[in-house]
């Protein structure tokens, strides 16, 4: 030591530090007390004198009441969607675009009271609805937009022309998402649409219809009536439909599939999943640990493309989980307002229900149960992040579709191994693969049967990147050039 | 394990420990983490706890040609009293400064809690031979450093001579006696993130008390995902073996949002237990008045003008 002696002192470090609460300010958003259907352009009070409350599921508080479409409302939406297509359809496309790209405007515009919105609805992290939900939405009507005057050169010989009524259901995971995802492609090609959000998330769809007026969307180019289950089956039942896609569970889409067999109706469905995340020995571990925590607690692991079976090289399984326990361990589960919060709440008690029912069947079957320590809410609908291991392929949270924070790992030894296991399901919606190596990646895409392979990262979305699923995960694509097909009739 | 070691066979760690895999890092899902990190809202209690631990980290630095006694007399006197106005703000961890300045910044110090760390070794390039750069460590040990900051031979390591930047990492280890070492691996100058784990963990086998982004002379200087890098491959160390290393990121970290986005990197990589001067610094100089005037306005809910603050 120099000249002057002094010793080292030790500063020991603070038992914790919490991030104080830093909620987003939710004065933003006014929703009204009563919502009626809105249909040709206006807002319209249900024929069927029936309403219900939406909720928000991280305090059970009621945010509005919203109607129950009958059969009455809804017939009244398709005749309003058949009277606009005949001038929509007729416009010149690059008016057509121009309505797009205001709707894409207005949606950023307004993306901090959407977004904001979103998450009380639905309960989902307002970090995602902010950086992911809203931007996405937004880059989808902008993408489509463009495509809307260039028709003949997405389908060069093929004189496209469009299909006419859309009936769109779409489901409470990513309510505004879904929606764009729906009615961006369909205005482009020049079809008008009726629209039925998911009955536990329709308040972005009614603030949507506010987007239109503002966009100045002709009236009855959008319509949308809200409902449950019942008001999706008398939209699939309407006689003046022309196309059907839904995206939602895969009992739903069979049942819209026996529903529309024999009739001249086209359909796409988008339904459920059981995705690999495939993890190579040699693949960037932390970052492969990223990237498996953002396909499974990604909102709340509501995602019919998350990956839900992680399949580990046994090599490094070990390691690997260790890794993933800490990292779930930051998780902050809890407030969906607030900034900070990683993982929301469950979108319904039906919801919740189901995953607790299918979590106690992994223990019960043999599977190792971890979920880090957190304090969950006492109000409303929650769920820890949770990780299986020592899985078995025959396992249910192994096959079924939990629709959850639910992990379930598995190992392999072998590229080959990993593609068998991974195929065996009867989804094939996604897939991630981490490795160092490029041509593995390719081999694996190459083999995968799903309609989305991811390498080295995951759940990433873009509206120029169709997407779409094998097997029972459904068919026809949405985004990219292959997105405007299924809203088109060639002759 | 499917990977190259690059590193000498002979390799081992202080202590005996097994190195963690070599590994490698992904830059884009690297940097995408290091961005959702930087998102974080610290508000009131939990940012004045992190602007108090931020002045408390800072190694308050001064390393121009120009610096001269009275330069650092006056660094060190605002170290022990950041704010002389306000009793409750800590002092900083250390000053630190250029060798031939050490014996100035130590009896100024002297009976305080702030420590000495000089730059030695041929800083900033570690352009010079072995001999030059031990007799410039001995120097500033000699001088009353009680931290010393190192560079590696970035010549050597991009060249393929891994084995020399750890030798040199020994050497200099042996040379500081009982003063800390940091190891600068300068990561504006290593190109890949792969590189940067990689150097990392050949400067922490070498015996490296801390690793250090960057001697604050090249551009890029400290970054947050440089520095989730480093912190993931002290996390492996310690994983692995329980040997404790400390990070320190060093320049172009000028305000306290960026401070309170390392300190969330910091905590939510390596957890609370890092959140101490003595495993995380700032090397950083204008740091220190943001630090402050940010603290005043969280306590008083009025932003002061900067000339409150010292300029020294």
């Amino acid at each position: 030591m120099g000249a002057v002696e002094r010793p080292r002192t030790e500063v020991a470090a603070p038992a914790s530090w919490d991030y104080a609460p830093a909620p987003e300010a939710r004065e933003i958003v006014s929703f009204e007390r009563r919502y009626g259907l809105f249909i040709g352009g206006k807002q319209v009070s249900p024929k069927s004198r029936t309403w219900f409350s939406t909720i928000s599921p991280s305090t059970e508080e009621p945010l509005a009441e919203v109607a129950q479409a009958g059969q009455k409302d809804v017939a009244l939406a398709v005749d309003a969607a058949r009277d606009a297509f005949r001038t929509w359809s007729r416009r010149k496309p690059a008016e057509r675009a121009k309505v797009l790209f205001r709707i894409a405007r207005v949606l950023q515009e307004r993306a901090r009271e959407l977004a904001v919105a979103e998450s009380l609805d639905g309960g989902k992290p307002i970090k995602e609805s902010r950086d992911v939900d809203l931007p996405l939405a937004a880059a989808h009507f902008f993408y489509y937009a463009g495509w809307a005057d260039k028709l003949e050169y997405a389908f060069p010989g093929r004189s496209p022309k469009p299909l006419g009524v859309a009936a769109q259901i779409v489901p409470w995971n990513f309510p505004l998402l879904m929606l764009s995802w729906k009615i961006a492609p369909a205005l482009a090609c020049g079809n008008t649409v009726v629209l039925k959000p998911a009955e536990t998330t329709p308040l972005t769809a009614l603030l949507f219809a506010d987007v239109c007026r503002q966009a100045e969307v002709p009236p009855g180019v959008v319509n949308i009536v809200t409902g449950d289950g019942a008001t999706g089956a008398y939209l699939v039942r309407e006689k003046d439909i022309d196309k059907v896609a839904f995206t939602g569970s895969t009992e739903v889409g069979k049942a819209i599939q026996r529903e529309l067999a024999g009739r001249d109706v086209s359909l796409t469905l988008e339904l459920g999943g059981k995705a690999a995340n495939i993890v190579f020995d040699d693949c960037a571990l932390d970052q492969a640990v990223e990237g498996i925590v953002n396909g499974i607690y990604f909102n709340q692991g509501h995602v019919c493309c998350a990956g839900s079976r992680l399949l580990v090289q046994e090599s490094i399984h070990d390691q690997l989980v260790r890794k993933l326990k800490r990292r779930m361990a930051t998780l902050r589960v809890g407030d969906p307002l607030d900034k900070n919060t990683d993982v929301g709440a469950i979108n319904s008690s039906a919801q919740l229900e189901r995953i607790s029912e299918l979590v106690q069947s992994g223990v019960e079957e043999g599977a190792e149960l971890y979920q880090p320590p957190c304090r969950l809410p006492e109000k409303g609908w929650w769920f820890a992040p949770t990780v299986f291991t020592n899985v078995a392929q025959s396992h249910r949270i192994a096959r079924e579709e939990i629709f959850g924070p639910v992990l379930s790992v598995l190992t392999f030894r072998t590229p080959d191994e990993a593609v068998e296991k991974a195929n065996n399901t009867m989804y094939g919606l996604s897939a991630g693969v981490w490795t160092e190596k490029g041509s593995r990646i390719l081999w694996m895409a190459d083999r995968l049967r799903s309609g989305v392979v991811w390498g080295n990262t995951f759940n990433r979305f873009d509206p120029s990147s169709p997407f779409g699923g094998y097997k029972e995960s459904g068919f026809g694509r949405e985004g990219g050039r292959h997105g405007l097909e299924p809203y088109l009739r060639f002759e | 394990m499917s990977q190259t070691v690059a590193l000498p066979r002979s390799l081992e760690l202080p202590g005996g420990g097994r190195l963690p895999r070599l590994g490698s890092v992904d830059a884009v899902a690297l940097e995408a983490r290091a961005g959702e990190l930087a998102k974080r809202s610290i508000k009131r209690e939990s940012k004045i706890f992190a602007l108090d631990l931020a002045i408390r980290m800072i190694d308050l630095t001064t390393l121009e040609g120009a610096d001269t006694p009275g330069k650092v007399r006056a660094l060190s006197t605002k170290a022990m009293h950041p704010d002389p106005g306000d009793p409750s703000i800590p002092s900083v961890a250390a000053v630190c400064v250029y060798p031939s300045l050490v014996a100035v910044a130590r009896r100024t110090l002297s009976g305080s809690t702030v420590h000495v760390a000089s730059v030695a070794t041929a800083f900033p390039s570690g352009q010079a031979p072995l001999e030059v750069k031990l007799a410039d460590v001995r120097a500033a040990v000699k001088a009353g450093a009680d931290e010393i900051d190192m560079v590696i031979d970035r010549g050597a390591f991009l060249s393929g001579r891994i084995g020399q930047v750890y030798d040199e990492v020994v050497a200099v280890k042996e040379a500081c006696g009982d003063a800390h070492l940091k190891v600068i691996l300068e990561t504006g100058e290593l190109g890949t993130y792969d590189a940067v784990r990689r150097a990392s963990l050949v400067a922490i086998a070498g015996g490296a008390d801390f690793i250090k982004t960057s001697t604050g002379k090249v551009s890029p200087a400290a970054t947050l995902p440089v520095t989730l890098c480093m912190l993931e491959a002290i996390r492996d160390v310690h994983d692995e073996t329980g040997l404790v290393v400390g990070m320190k990121s060093a320049g172009g970290i000028r305000t306290a949002k960026q401070a309170i986005q390392y300190l969330c990197v910091l905590h939510e990589t390596l957890g609370v237990d890092w959140l101490t001067p003595d495993r995380f610094r700032f090397g950083a100089s204008s740091l220190l008045n943001d630090l402050l005037l940010q603290l005043r306005k969280q306590r008083t809910g009025i932003y002061r003008s900067p000339d409150e603050f010292t300029l020294d």
